[in-house]
């Protein structure tokens, strides 16, 4: 059962790279959903799995009666959803603004911070290395 | 190369320059209490803990050799705070070039009574960034700004160098004190680390003390206006590199190394830049240029073991630091007065500066080593001292005669022409006497120079012998600082120094014209380390450039390789592969379940319809969450279903307003393919060697059996999240919220932009706002 | 979205949510549940109830914005865990109180462990609503 799932994390993560390697930054957000799935299947699956045996304690009882799945991960898996949804809702309002501000999704054209030239040298560095420059004598 | 504008009248003097002088003339006459106990034998520590765990601790050691540099820093010093008042009287950054130079001041004492070597370099550090301020004090030239980096860069590097030899000088012998180095020396140059740790501190005195080929940046740094150049680059901070070899002399010297390189660079860095001495005509790089020649002979006499040599270097140091101070004051008055430095057509100001012009006489006659001036008992020890050598190195020998030839030369052309020498030119202003502040100090220093050549008993027993002290340890006497030694070798090669030294003053002019010719002929250092910093810069516009494409996809790719690499890479060293997949136990729900998720990964990731793929996605977190359900995970399933349709009413909305999902089209599709497929596949055997190895489930256990009886929780998850483990889902929530206040923050504080961009040709557009526009709309 | 019967209908549903979630929060420590739970089924209630009638009716039930919800609930929990070390005991300590306990059953009990879960609940509640809130009033 866990190989089946590690397959399947293996094709979350793969189509995640691929989409996140895209010019187009909603496929790249489409691509942190997934490889978020993928990092919480990961830890729930490490903690192995057991099929229709909750974590809860009976009435009565003071213990789990006869093996249940392990609590650790399932805690550990819950507020990473709740926090990989935080920073999914982050990362989609930053896109947003980014092209309402900037008129483009993809990324190759995000160029206010780090502008690309196709001169030999990059604009910002000329200007901020002039202080050695050597006066003209 | 004038210094900044500067009014020439004293009597605007105002009282700020004072402060510093009353300070340093008290700590003169505090370090001057001190004499007798130091020439007695005593050395006294101060210790304090600094940081008691790596050793480092703030020590001072008073002993004949720090006294003597303390004496002449703190003397010196309060005769160029005196003579600087004057001298930049009206000048509105006074108070600040005071600071600076109060600064550097007590900087530098804190460097040569330093006992501990990390306080050591941190005192060292402090000397060169108010060296570098004090250079660039005037910051609006050019040259004033390349200057000042240039010292920095060169200083700050043999800096970086020191440090490095400091710390392993440190961990070999155990301790940062360096009184108890010196008793160390004779294990540590034995030490296999030895070469190490004396190349890196030898890297670091040369390039503070500017030997060649580190020397460039001594002449450039006279841009610094002249009471800084007499006090910092002639007296002070470019012999502190002198002093710390002079200070680990017992702990390092001694082995041929030290001996050869020391020599070596000392006597090459005299003859040379005596030689160069000799071409300048600006009257402040002549100086320079003997400045070196001095450091020069220092290191050379540092390199030596004799008992003559040690001496020798004791007197040159002070005779050195009496009349450079003393001639750069009186460049300085010089300059002051007539608004000239050129030697070649100053001359006759002696009718119109008496003073002055008496000053610069004795400065002069003490450098040009002449009796009875405390000058010639310098000279007469070095020869002394390098004739004590083997007489196969006699080289050093002729080159040392040969600088002090070139050194008596330059003392006459510096000190004797612009006062009694014929005027080939006039100045741009007519001269007159210097103010009384400005000629305390070199007639001081140049009387100086007199009374100890006259009365050399007293300097002997209250300085000489408690810093040969201190470099030879109690037992080995110095030899007798006296102007009659008798007719020896010495007494013979002094008179053939001054015969020659005459005969070069004589015909200096067309020896000049021919050392220019020759100069401009040769490749200049200056201009080799312009050269170093445009390809540097080259170097690292280049790497910038083929690094930082500012290609955002590259970043991911080359930060997704690294880990592809790291990872794959040490499965593959360790091979710790994991045995072919069984899935056979898998039953049929499952496996519907996780084609479904695969089927709707793949649909995400290939389909160009914005609608397909959000839908695509919608599958995904149902399939996740319905493994959750399958595998026991009640609260886990909940929470990915009510997350998952948050996902999808978010992107819905975020959707209205953005473009249609282009083709799926990319340059870069095989290498995108190749890294998203090595990742899936590495993930998929990082988990499978994983589950390989046995599950450690104490930690659970004591969840599952703490969870009632000690938490009162019947669902254990629950009990985790808000008990066990409180402290963390607190910083998690607390995450949350700076998520959803950034969120709320991006999308309040800035309206979009007013001209919203059309659906389907996304380009180059980049509208950005200005601040009004937006907090209008 | 200007459908009588979906506004009428999402008023009702948005209400029964709000009651599930508190259900949910309650009874986190023994059943599946929890403040997370709780937390994204009221948001869901709230915004149902904004995209039927749009958010500045959703706002004006809310009475309080959102975020001032959420930081609120982070202090909530703070103070939760606080209230153990006034109590000698280490940070997050839970404390409990069990109200007419007898023999058998343990009564009603209170803790700050519960206080705790309220706070996450209002955190995940305020979190979710400003997001979706201010993407529905900007987009």
């Amino acid at each position: 059962m866990e190989a089946l799932l590690a397959l399947t994390i293996g094709v979350l993560v793969a189509t995640a790279v691929y989409l996140m390697l895209a010019r187009n930054v909603l496929r790249f957000i489409f691509g942190l959903v997934l490889i978020s799935n993928a990092a919480n299947l990961t830890i729930f699956v490490a903690g192995r799995l057991t099929a229709g045996a909750p974590p809860l304690i009976p009435e009565g009882a003071k213990a789990p009666v006869g093996e249940v799945a392990n609590a650790l991960p399932q805690a550990l898996v819950l507020t990473a959803i709740v926090i990989g949804f935080g920073l999914f809702a982050f990362a989609l309002v930053l896109m947003f603004r980014a092209y309402t501000h900037l008129g483009t999704l993809y990324s190759d054209d995000m160029q206010v911070a780090e502008p690309r030239s196709t001169a030999s040298t990059p604009s910002h560095l000329t200007k901020d290395t002039q202080m050695t420059e050597r006066p003209a004598e | 190369m004038a210094d900044p504008q500067h009014t020439q009248t004293s009597s605007q003097a105002g009282w700020i320059g004072l402060v510093p002088a009353v300070l340093s003339l008290a700590l003169f006459a505090a370090f001057a209490s001190q004499l007798p106990a130091i020439a007695a034998g005593d050395v006294q520590r101060l210790v304090w803990e600094w940081v008691p765990a790596l050793g480092i601790s703030l020590s001072f050691l008073l002993d004949g050799l720090s006294l003597t540099f303390a004496l002449l820093i703190s003397g010196i010093g309060g005769m160029v705070f005196l003579y600087a008042n004057t001298y930049l009287a009206g000048h509105p950054q006074l108070t600040r070039f005071m600071l600076f130079l109060t600064g550097f001041m007590l900087a530098m004492l804190g460097l040569v009574l330093a006992d501990n070597l990390i306080a050591l370099f941190v005192f060292w550090e402090l000397t060169t960034i108010t060296s570098y301020l004090l250079i660039g004090f005037g910051h609006a030239t050019e040259n004033g700004r390349r200057s000042a980096l240039q010292a920095l860069f060169v200083t700050g590097a043999g800096a970086l160098a020191l440090l490095a030899g400091f710390i392993l000088l440190g961990i070999t012998a155990g301790t940062f004190e360096i009184s108890a180095l010196m008793a160390q020396g004779d294990t540590l140059r034995a030490h296999a680390l030895y070469l190490p740790i004396l190349i890196l501190i030898i890297a670091g005195t040369f390039t503070k003390s500017a030997q060649f080929p580190f020397h460039f940046w001594l002449p450039n740094a006279m841009a610094a206006p002249t009471p800084v150049s007499a006090f910092l680059h002639s007296a002070t901070m470019v012999k502190a590199g002198v002093y710390l070899m002079a200070r680990l002399y017992p702990t390092l010297s001694g082995t041929d190394v030290w001996f050869w390189t020391l020599t070596i660079a000392g006597a090459f860095t005299a003859l040379f830049a005596s030689v160069l001495a000799l071409r300048q005509t600006d009257l402040k790089q002549a100086l320079a240029y003997t400045t070196l020649m001095a450091l020069g002979t220092l290191t050379l006499f540092l390199g030596q073991s004799s008992s003559y040599a040690i001496t020798g270097f004791v007197t040159f140091l002070v005779v050195h630091s009496l009349y450079k101070a003393a001639l750069f004051l009186v460049v300085g008055c010089i300059d002051h007065a007539t608004g000239s430095r050129d030697a070649e057509t100053l001359g006759g100001l002696g009718r119109a500066m008496p003073v002055t012009a008496a000053a610069a006489a004795l400065a002069a006659l003490s450098m040009a080593g002449l009796p009875p001036f405390l000058g010639f008992i310098g000279k007469e020890l070095l020869y002394a001292g390098i004739l004590a050598l083997d007489a196969k190195v006699l080289i050093f020998a002729a080159a040392l005669i040969a600088s002090n030839v070139l050194m008596f030369a330059v003392a006459g052309i510096v000190a004797l022409r612009p006062f009694w020498g014929r005027a080939h030119g006039v100045p741009p202003r007519a001269p007159t006497e210097a103010p009384l502040f400005m000629l305390i100090g070199p007639v001081i220093l140049g009387a100086l120079g007199l009374m100890l050549g006259l009365f050399p008993a007293g300097l002997q027993t209250a300085l000489v012998d408690p810093a040969v002290a201190s470099l030879l340890g109690q037992d080995t006497k110095a030899k007798t600082l006296t102007l009659w030694h008798g007719v020896n070798l010495p007494l013979i090669l002094s008179g053939a120094t001054i015969a020659a030294g005459v005969m070069l003053y004589l015909t200096h002019r067309p020896a000049r014209a021919a050392l220019v010719w020759l100069d401009d002929r040769t490749p200049s250092f200056d201009a080799g380390w312009d050269r170093f910093l445009k390809g540097l810069k080259a170097l690292a516009a280049w790497q910038t450039r083929y690094l930082q494409t500012g290609v955002l996809r590259n970043y991911i790719a080359a930060t997704l390789a690294t880990v592809l690499v790291a990872i794959a890479g040490t499965m593959f060293a360790r091979n710790a592969w994991p045995q072919m997949p069984d899935i056979s136990d898998a039953s049929w729900p499952l496996i519907a379940i996780c084609l479904f998720t695969c089927a709707g990964a793949v649909m995400t990731a290939l389909t160009s319809s914005r609608i397909a793929a959000m839908a695509a996605l919608g599958v995904v977190g149902i399939g996740v969450a319905l493994v959750f359900i399958v595998f026991s995970a009640p609260d886990v399933a909940i929470t990915q279903l009510l997350v998952e349709t948050l996902v999808v009413v978010l992107v819905a909305v975020a959707l209205l307003r953005l473009p249609l999902l282009d083709q799926n089209g990319r340059d870069t599709r095989p290498r995108d393919a190749a890294l998203a497929i090595g990742l899936g596949a590495t993930v998929t055997a990082v988990i499978l060697a994983v589950l390989e190895a046995p599950l450690d489930r104490r930690l659970t256990s004591f969840f599952e059996t703490a969870s009632w009886p000690e938490a009162f929780g019947r669902n254990i998850v629950n009990v985790i999240l808000v008990d066990f483990r409180a402290l963390d889902t607190f910083g998690e929530i607390a995450v949350v919220v700076i998520a959803a206040l950034s969120a709320y923050a991006l999308l309040r504080a800035t309206s979009p932009a007013p001209n919203t961009p059309p659906r389907d040709t996304p380009t180059r557009q980049i509208a950005t706002p200005s601040r009004a526009e937006r907090s209008n709309s | 979205m200007n459908s009588i019967i979906l506004q009428v209908g999402t008023r009702y549903l948005a209400g029964i949510l709000i009651l599930f979630s508190l259900y949910m929060l309650l009874r986190g420590h023994n059943e599946p549940g929890g403040g997370f739970i709780g937390g994204l089924i009221g948001s869901t209630g709230f915004i149902l109830y904004a995209l039927a009638c749009g958010t500045a009716q959703a706002r004006a039930a809310l009475h309080i914005m959102p975020q001032n919800i959420a930081v609120a609930g982070l202090g909530i929990a703070l103070l939760a865990g606080i209230a153990a070390a006034l109590f000698g005991d280490a940070l997050f300590t839970g404390q409990w109180l069990f109200l007419n306990a007898t023999e058998d059953s343990k009564g009603l009990p209170l803790s700050t462990v519960l206080i705790f879960d309220i706070g996450v609940y209002l955190v995940v509640f305020g979190a979710i609503l400003s997001i979706v809130f201010a993407m529905e009033e900007e987009i």
